[in-house]
């Protein structure tokens, strides 16, 4: 699958397994995106949310 | 009403490691629901629990988000694993290193300090080299090794400055005169599922993963399997990410316990699916609770 980059307006591939939560990056200009949406093969994608200080395993 | 699914994964960031468990309970034919912790709107005295999974596994990037969520779940009924309290002591070193040290589980030496003042003290009483961390973080952000005077003084600062109270708790640890390298033990249950060496990356001395090292075979001996099952017992038995260092004389000591343990490093070292032992456990757990009942104690 692919979309555009709401940044840049690259083409970002999406693999055909993603999940709604996956996190996809811009290769043109390396904005991080994560999946909103899947429906029948179009995808709809949404700022990620930047690493926060308690972010970890 | 929609159908209520027997699991539920929540999360917040889908990464490899909750796409492997899904795929794990999709083989077993298991319902799951993914559930993503950003869009939870939950009211305290709601009835919207009675449709949500009986079990959920917590897989929250965010510490407090995980931490507060399960809190919520765990008061209505839903068993989460890990449960809040072990995600609470394993999210903050200093729970962790506290109850380590007080249960007599081997640890490095770890002074606390809770004022720019008194951090220089801590310092001096674990003496160069140490290290300096923050209680809650991961992947080795702002974990600096401390070897002399002038660095510990900067670093004292630095924290001073950046305006935040946790800032503000310093934990300064024994610097381990270690290999390159250090151990990642995943711990489901009382079973040892996974041990892998974890070599840093060159020019770094941090061995995390997320910092490029990479990961092989450790054999779990007695020593490792004793260790890593009397830390089980301390912390509370779920799906635990178990950290060791060998001292020089080859002690091992346990430096940290990860809540939301991530296994892509230790897969790749690893013959079998450790996210199809977590999903096997968590299917136990479920049945267990079923028999039982739920336990609510908030």
């Amino acid at each position: 699958m692919e979309t555009k980059c709401l940044e840049c307006d690259a083409k970002v591939h999406v693999e055909d397994d993603a999940v709604v939560g996956e996190i996809v990056t811009c290769p043109d200009c390396g904005a991080d995106y994560e999946v909103a949406a899947l429906d029948n093969g179009t995808v709809a994608i949404k700022m990620a949310e930047s690493v926060k200080e308690d972010w970890g395993e | 009403m929609p159908e209520r699914k027997s699991i539920g994964i929540l999360f917040d960031r889908v990464r490899w490691e909750e796409k492997e468990l899904g795929r794990q309970l999709e083989i077993r034919g298991v319902p799951y629901d993914m559930i993503d912790a950003k869009t939870q709107v939950l009211p305290l005295d709601g009835s919207e629990f009675s449709t949500m999974p009986a079990t959920i596994l917590e897989r929250c990037v965010s510490f407090y988000r995980g931490l507060n969520l399960s809190s919520v779940y765990e008061a209505h009924g839903i068993q989460t694993i890990n449960s809040s309290r072990i995600l609470d002591v394993c999210g903050n070193k200093l729970l962790t290193s506290q109850i380590l040290a007080k249960k007599g589980v081997p640890t490095p030496r770890t002074v606390v300090a809770f004022s720019s003042e008194a951090a220089m003290q801590a310092v001096e009483e674990v003496g160069f080299p140490c290290v300096m961390k923050p209680i809650v973080g991961s992947w080795g952000r702002q974990v600096v090794p401390i070897r002399d005077r002038e660095t510990a003084e900067a670093m004292i600062e630095m924290r001073e400055q950046l305006n935040d109270s946790m800032q503000t708790i310093f934990y300064i640890q024994e610097m381990i005169k270690r290999p390159p390298r250090d151990i990642r033990c995943i711990a489901v249950g009382e079973n040892i599922v996974a041990a892998v060496y974890r070599y840093s990356a060159p020019e770094n001395w941090k061995t995390n993963v997320s910092l490029g090292g990479h990961s092989e075979p450790c054999k779990i001996t007695p020593e490792l399997e004793e260790t890593i099952l009397k830390t089980v017992k301390v912390i509370g038995a779920g799906v635990l990410g178990i950290d060791l260092m060998e001292r020089p004389d080859s002690e091992l000591v346990v430096h940290e316990v990860n809540g939301t343990v991530e296994f892509k490093g230790a897969q790749s070292a690893t013959e079998y699916s450790i996210a199809g032992r977590i999903v096997d456990y968590i299917m136990s757990e479920r049945s267990r609770m079923q028999e039982n009942g739920p336990i609510i104690d908030n």
